[in-house]
């Protein structure tokens, strides 16, 4: 999937994923993609919280080798 | 729509309890969400510009997970609370969790309002030169103007 700007996100726990991938998608525009990548099991469940809550579209969410990748649509 | 608001009111000043309020503040802030945080009695360590001294004892703390049993008597022993604070700092840095410091931080980068009890830093006659910066200073009635318009609450 194409992505306009990624955030490594590997080893870190609640909440940091959630607040890193909101300030990444601060300086994006409506439409861009973000790519995150986590490594906390956690961040499944919060990650599709955050986007229900603030409205910007969870595309995708992959597990591939222990890790977790989310594509995230800028509202 | 008007933001979402969340207010806590964080009361204690050791290391596990500090976390919370800060975790939250700063995820409600990133989901959009007005926060405010009251810090009074014990919560008011959590605004120092140095947090060391916030630190965490196993005494009178049995659900506190340890590496080998200790027994009370062993708990009481001076030193003590400083080794368990620096095995959870180690532990809590190992997986991941960040710091007090960097949540803190975080929160105010968000716009989370931290408000001290005026009651309780001049209770303990606290210097408020040893606290940070963006710090307001108020009483429960500000808390109550904030706090009474809220879709969270919460006491820590």
């Amino acid at each position: 999937m194409n992505f306009d700007k990624e955030l490594n996100a590997r080893g870190m726990s609640c909440p940091l994923p959630i607040v890193k991938t909101k300030k990444s998608l601060a300086d994006m525009t409506t439409g861009q993609v973000l790519k995150v990548i986590s490594t906390d099991t956690g961040s499944v469940k919060d990650m599709a919280a955050f986007a229900e809550q603030t409205g910007n579209a969870l595309l995708s969410t992959v597990e591939e080798n222990g890790e977790f990748v989310f594509y995230m649509q800028k509202k | 729509m008007a933001n979402k608001k969340m207010a806590i009111i964080a009361t204690k000043g050791t290391l596990d309890m500090a976390y919370p309020p800060f975790i939250l503040g700063s995820t409600a802030a990133a989901l959009g969400y007005d926060v405010q945080i009251f810090f009074t009695f014990y919560g008011l360590q959590l605004l120092r510009k140095d947090l060391s001294s916030v630190m965490i004892s196993p005494l009178a703390n049995p659900a506190m997970p340890m590496p080998i049993p200790m027994p009370v008597m062993v708990q009481m022993l001076p030193g003590m609370e400083s080794m368990a604070t620096m095995m959870m700092k180690q532990k809590l840095k190992k997986h991941g969790v960040a710091s007090l410091e960097e949540l803190r931080d975080l929160c105010l980068e968000a716009d989370v309002k931290f408000v001290a009890c005026q009651m309780t830093v001049d209770l303990f006659e606290f210097d408020k030169s040893e606290f940070i910066d963006n710090v307001e200073y108020g009483g429960a009635a500000t808390f109550m103007n904030f706090a009474g318009d809220t879709d969270i609450c919460l006491f820590v």
